[in-house]
């Protein structure tokens, strides 16, 4: 049987839950999961102040009801599923490892912040830094994929390693910047600066895009490689066309004011 | 024992452990696909000349291919795991990178695997780059028309060489034809290919000569020609023509399975006799055995 915690009581400030991961909840009894210790703003709190607790975890917790000020859920989780059924607060899958998240909903601001392994589903929209270096640190996601159905704020994939993250909407300004490697795909519009000081990396747009001046043109082409990502989208649900699957797309290479071995593929739609 | 009428010799094919890969190519249409595979698998008839076997496996439809492109299925075979990972270093940076529009694929899920792509990819001379997708790292190399896109590394496993079966013929034209129709039904079977030139040798040899230089030798003893002077000659009368089908499997039932369906193919009018080569049973791991096959069974020995 999954464990289900579902929200009765709505934090006024944010609620920190690291603790809510398969495997620091496995082998606990509901009441001992009820038990678990919570920060709440400056004060020590547990799940049972908030969540009414039901079943065991077997690998698999379900949230349910509007968890957008729940933060760090999943974060650090190296096996196991969560399902969230509404919204998640920030950090959401912070640092994983692996295992997988769902969210059935919009998601907050640094949703798999620096995460090397893993998988992590957004349905709806998700905030800024999705998949990116925190503050002070150099490297962003180290592995896995971020699937984010809707739009996503600024910095997606900031000082990404490895990895992939899709974007099915628009992305913010910023997209890319300072990556090392790895992939950054969104379907609709990038915002501004796209690629500012990538180092390495892929960045994919199926819309046309403004880009900085120190990005060059390259070719128009038909990257095997990216047939391969984009297939892989759409088997993992995102709408991805047969055009955008097919298509040609642009390279510019950049960013000129670093090694100039990122790319940007925009398809081209002339 | 008989099929339609036809003696089928107490005997066994003489099989050797061997190691072997998948190699799935695509490119922008199956005319390009087509064509890496036929050179990829171009001289490599014989592990004794060409260092390895290979052959085309099936062709795979777009729908069933990693970029959805239509594609090739290929394998390849030799002695070791190592001597596999050499030859398709050779062969796919030859004869597939070389190819235009191409993509280059491991089709194998095997506990051990070996090093292609990665290094394949230093003829990027710097500007190759990868992806690392569900676990597997695919290198693009560019090249003149674009990328050479080629998996890091290939499954290989542990698999069986030199199954085969001897077809024993009134004339050239029999033979030929049973020779034909049989191949026609083992290609069915997945995971073996026949890589003689259309699944087809005529130059059978034996282990050894009376030339130190020479490891085999032609096997005089199916040679209608010698019928009168080999020592050895297992021919009966009026056999004018004697042709070979050689399979290499990624295991033993399937070799078995093709020399079954080549067994009741080859049974036509104008044969006078199935047969298959051995060393006696002193070279070979495995021991085919014709009757036992015929029976449903399997490896004999």
């Amino acid at each position: 049987m999954s464990l289900t915690l579902t929200l009765h009581t709505q934090p006024t400030v944010p609620l920190e839950a690291d603790a809510i991961a398969p495997e620091r909840l496995e082998g606990m009894t509901p009441d001992q999961i009820s038990a678990v210790a919570l920060q709440y703003g400056n004060q020590r709190a547990q799940i049972g102040d908030f969540f009414k607790v039901e079943g065991t975890c077997n690998g698999e917790i379900r949230v349910a009801g509007d968890a957008s000020r729940v933060k760090r859920m999943g974060s650090g989780m190296t096996r196991g599923k969560i399902v969230i059924e509404g919204d998640a607060g920030m950090h959401l899958g912070a640092g994983m490892a692996g295992g997988e998240i769902r969210v059935e909903g919009d998601a907050g601001e640094w949703l798999g912040a620096e995460m090397s392994g893993g998988r992590i589903t957004v349905t709806g929209n998700a905030g800024h830094m999705v998949g990116s270096a925190l503050r002070g640190t150099r490297k962003g996601v180290e592995g896995g994929e971020i699937i984010v159905h809707g739009n996503a704020g600024n910095e997606v994939g900031s000082g990404m390693r490895r990895g992939l993250i899709a974007i099915g909407g628009d992305s913010g300004d910023f997209t890319g910047v300072n990556m090392l490697a790895g992939t950054v795909v969104v379907l609709g519009r990038l915002g501004w600066r796209t690629g500012a000081g990538m180092k390495r990396g892929t960045i994919v747009s199926a819309q046309p895009a403004e880009l900085l001046p120190t990005f060059f043109y390259a070719c128009a082409y038909r990257p095997v490689a990216l047939r391969l990502v984009l297939a892989h989208l759409r088997n993992l649900g995102l709408p991805v066309t047969d055009a955008q699957l097919t298509g040609r797309y642009r390279r510019w290479s950049g960013d000129g004011v670093e090694l100039s071995k990122g790319e940007i593929l925009l398809l081209d739609v002339s | 024992m008989q099929i339609n009428g036809i003696p089928v010799a107490d005997t066994f094919a003489e099989a050797f452990a061997m190691w072997g890969a998948r190699v799935l190519i695509t490119a922008e249409n199956e005319k390009w696909a087509q064509a890496a595979a036929r050179t990829m698998t171009g001289f490599a008839t014989s592990v004794i000349g060409c260092k390895c076997e290979a052959g085309i496996e099936r062709t795979v439809p777009a729908a069933e291919t990693p970029d959805g492109r239509p594609g090739v299925a290929v394998l390849l075979f030799a002695m070791d795991s190592a001597g596999v990972g050499k030859r398709l270093v050779e062969r796919i940076g030859q004869c597939v990178m070389t190819c235009p529009t191409t993509a280059c694929y491991n089709g194998l899920t095997a506990e051990e695997s070996v090093m292609v792509g990665g290094a394949l990819r230093f003829f990027g001379d710097g500007y190759q780059a990868s992806k690392l997708l569900d676990g597997r790292r695919y290198w693009r190399v560019p090249v003149m028309d674009g990328e050479f896109l080629v998996e890091e590394r290939f499954g290989v496993q542990k698999a069986v060489g030199g199954g085969n079966l001897l077809i024993l013929g009134d004339d050239t034209a029999a033979a030929l034809a049973a020779a034909e129709a049989a191949v026609a039904a083992m290609q069915q079977v997945p995971g073996v290919i026949l890589p003689f030139p259309d699944g087809v040798v005529r130059s059978g040899s034996k282990v050894g000569s009376r030339y130190k230089a020479l490891i085999a030798s032609t096997n005089d003893a199916y040679c209608p020609s010698l019928r009168a002077v080999a020592p050895n000659t297992q021919l009966p009368e009026d056999v004018g023509c004697v042709l070979e089908i050689v399979i290499d499997g990624l295991d033993l039932p399937a070799v078995e399975e093709a020399m079954r369906r080549g067994l009741q193919a080859v049974a036509r009018p104008g044969i006078r006799q199935i047969s298959a080569g051995n060393y006696g049973g002193n070279l070979g791991q495995f021991k085919i055995g014709l009757h036992a096959l015929l029976n449903g069974a399997g490896e004999t020995a």
